[in-house]
């Protein structure tokens, strides 16, 4: 049987629209960051495809997907220290209680 | 001649100024006081060498066959604007800068020294010796500036440190008023100063007083004072008029105007008498001696461009020294504070000056009122400091203003007696004292422009001598009041004191026979003096008589001055109150100029231009208050409004596409 382009498409569909749900509707600032990475994970495996199905002897795709996965992890990172710096101080990590800054 | 000493002249009463400023808290009064006389002193002998090294070295830099030259020592660019515009600072030697120096220096030293004993104890010692430095470096500085500009800007320093002299006494309000009124009176004038510089440097294109009012000498770079100047007789003036005035005329009246105010020339004079406020040797340095007479300094500087001026403003200069010289002669005959009598009679003197430079010619006698002006101001500098220090020595000792605390002074303080007395005849032109030398020049060259003159200033010269000895016999003789009261009696005061009185009654003694026309004249050539009996005899005469008429009525205690008084009713009182001077000017100011100019323009102010400045905020504000919420700081409802817009761009997209 052979695998389609739409194959991996539709699971990245899903995996982006779960993660814009999630962005929206949760509250916990970790369930957030969870769900920004589900966003950038599928956006990252339409790179691989559409570089192996349409332009299969380019590599910019992947390269591109790699920089995205080291990115995030930097970003995973920053963001879990200030989760963290922020439940310290406030002993609690609910994005909306987040608005001691606020003019 | 090398420029180190000359800088040095200048940048030791500023760094002088800077030390004591600065540091002058953490001092003692004694250290403060001293360093001041120290640095005063220096400069004092630097400033000697420099003037006698002008006069007596023979050097061809200052002297050419007999003829003095205008010298510039350094003149350095200090601001530039553009190749033209260029303003400087320098040092020019002349003689009028040099005998400034000396005059200068001299009485400053004598102040330092004397204020050593004046102000002792007094609070702010170090700042006041600050204050002195700033205002000896400022005045030095504006007497030997190489441009008016430069002159304009240590004309401002000196009318600043004027001020802050004033109003040294800053918790007594009638001082502080007094350094508001100098400081504003002289800055209306020096506005006229500024425009008059702005026109005459427009039209003739230059600052520089050598090329104003000096053309070059033969075969050097030196300066001879001259009416035909380096610029060809201010051609760039031809014609041009100003509601039917020469141009040329008004911009010399307008400079004139700035010296009015500097040297309380009638009917900018009302600042003087006030600036008594200040401590009195301030008096005898600033409002006496230096400061005001600056204004004559200035019209000496520009003299050549005077006499260009087909005699307009200098005939415009001599009325209003006439006028300003009789008018505070009588004024001085009716008033009570020792200080303002003399106040008044600095302003009548100055007049004096005045009036010797408007009715100098070159066709007269070789300009000779000029060399009588310059005299008067060099023999007036020393023995009205003397008068002032005097005076401030006996109000040191009883502790008042007024002539009625005073009298029979003369056996408790005989050093002081006999200083005053001889300032006294001095400036009442009694031989040989300088003061008579000086005057009777002025009288000479008055009555050679015109006999009306000549018998107007005889006749103030008369009001002079009355005057001063009116106060003399007020303080030295008349009726002795209770001194028991005091807690000592009134004696001379230290050798600090007495020591630059006697020093500065010596020079008034002497300075008469320095043959001043050797040494100073409108264009640097030597003018012999010789006394001219027509006119020396007269005006002794009635010197003397007038001297005899106070002693009649002011030796001892007698109900005459009093008759005499209710006698010419209106006029005494009108005397005594200045002529209302002060009532025109406080109706002026605030009930015309306040209530008709300044209230429009502050309601103008306060709600047209203020209003619709708030007005635009209040937009701004209410603008940003209404978008606001937009800015939640809310991630997720960022997120929201960008997921929206994205769709609705992809629907619009895919609408056109499809359509």
């Amino acid at each position: 049987m052979e695998i389609k382009l739409l194959y991996f498409l539709i699971p990245s569909l899903i995996m982006f629209c779960c993660g814009v749900y999630g962005f929206l509707t949760r509250k916990n600032m970790i369930a957030i960051l969870i769900s920004l990475e589900l966003m950038l994970n599928s956006v990252d495996i339409n790179f691989v495809v559409f570089n192996r199905y349409l332009y299969p002897q380019a590599q910019e795709g992947m390269f591109f997907t790699l920089f995205a996965i080291a990115i995030a992890a930097a970003e995973t990172a920053l963001a879990i220290a200030i989760i963290i710096n922020l439940y310290r101080a406030t002993q609690n990590v609910d994005v909306c209680d987040a608005n001691k800054l606020k003019g | 001649m090398a420029p180190t000493i000359p800088l040095l002249i200048l940048a030791i009463p500023l760094t002088m100024f800077l030390v004591l400023g600065l540091l002058g808290p953490k001092m003692s009064h004694k250290f403060a006081g001293w360093l001041g006389v120290c640095g005063m002193g220096t400069t004092l002998v630097l400033a000697y060498y420099t003037a006698f090294t002008y006069f007596f070295s023979g050097s061809t830099d200052f002297i050419a066959g007999a003829d003095r030259l205008q010298y510039i020592v350094f003149n350095q660019d200090w601001l530039q604007f553009y190749d033209k515009l260029v303003i400087r600072l320098g040092f020019l030697l002349d003689p009028i800068s040099a005998l400034m120096l000396v005059v200068i220096t001299t009485i400053s030293f004598c102040v330092h020294l004397y204020s050593l004993g004046y102000m002792e104890g007094e609070k702010g010692f170090q700042r006041y010796y600050a204050f002195l430095q700033l205002f000896s470096f400022s005045m030095l500085g504006l007497v030997v500036a190489t441009n008016i500009f430069q002159m304009y800007i240590f004309w401002e320093l000196v009318g600043a440190s004027s001020y802050l002299l004033i109003g040294f006494y800053y918790t007594r309000h009638s001082a502080v008023a007094a350094s508001k009124k100098a400081f504003i009176v002289t800055r209306f004038a020096d506005l006229g100063f500024l425009i008059g510089i702005l026109i005459l440097s427009y039209y003739t294109g230059t600052f520089n007083f050598t090329d104003l009012t000096s053309a070059p000498a033969a075969g050097g770079l030196a300066y001879q004072i001259n009416e035909v100047t380096a610029f060809g007789a201010f051609s760039s003036f031809e014609g041009a008029t100003f509601m039917g005035c020469s141009l040329f005329s008004l911009a010399l009246i307008l400079i004139f105007m700035g010296g009015m105010g500097k040297s309380a020339m009638m009917p900018l004079h009302i600042w003087l008498p006030d600036a008594m406020e200040g401590p009195t040797p301030v008096s005898a340095l600033i409002h006496a001696a230096t400061m005001v007479v600056a204004g004559v300094y200035l019209v000496a500087r520009l003299f050549p461009l005077y006499i260009l001026d087909d005699c307009t403003a200098l005939t415009f200069i001599t009325v209003v020294g006439a006028i300003t010289a009789f008018y505070a002669a009588v004024v001085a005959c009716t008033q009570v504070d020792i200080k303002r009598v003399l106040a008044f009679s600095t302003i009548s003197q100055i007049a004096f000056m005045m009036v010797a430079l408007g009715v100098a010619r070159p066709d007269i006698h070789d300009g000779m009122g000029y060399m009588a002006g310059m005299f008067h101001m060099f023999t007036h500098a020393m023995f009205k400091a003397l008068l002032f220090l005097g005076a401030g020595a006996l109000i040191h000792a009883v502790h008042s203003n007024d002539y009625t605390a005073m009298g029979g002074l003369r056996k408790y303080m005989p050093i002081t007696h006999i200083t005053f007395l001889i300032g006294c005849l001095a400036i009442a032109g009694i031989p040989p004292f300088s003061g008579f030398f000086s005057k009777d020049e002025i009288l000479t060259a008055a009555y050679q422009n015109h006999f009306f003159w000549g018998a107007w200033m005889s006749m103030v010269a008369a009001l002079t001598a009355f005057y001063m000895f009116r106060l003399y016999y007020r303080i030295f003789w008349w009726n002795e009041p209770d001194y028991s009261s005091h807690h000592h009696h009134p004696h001379d005061a230290p050798w600090v004191m007495t020591l630059p009185l006697v020093f500065l009654a010596l020079v008034s003694c002497v300075a008469g026979f320095i043959p001043f026309g050797e040494f100073v004249t409108w264009n640097g050539e030597p003018y012999h003096i010789h006394l001219d009996m027509g006119v020396a005899i007269p005006s002794v005469v009635i010197a003397v008589c007038a001297i005899a008429l106070a002693t009649v009525m002011y030796k001892k205690e007698n109900p005459l001055p009093d008759k005499v008084a209710a006698a010419t009713g209106g006029l005494w009182t009108a005397a005594y109150h200045r002529f209302y001077w002060d009532e025109i000017y406080m109706f002026v100011t605030h009930k015309i100029i306040f209530n008709l100019i300044c209230r429009p323009i502050a309601w103008f102010d306060r709600h047209i231009i203020d209003g619709s400045m708030d007005g635009m905020a209040w937009v701004a504000q209410r603008l940003s208050i209404s978008i606001r919420p937009l800015q939640s700081g809310n991630v997720q409802y960022y997120v929201w409004v960008y997921l929206a817009g994205v769709l609705l761009l992809g629907a619009a997209a895919a609408v056109c596409i499809l359509l």
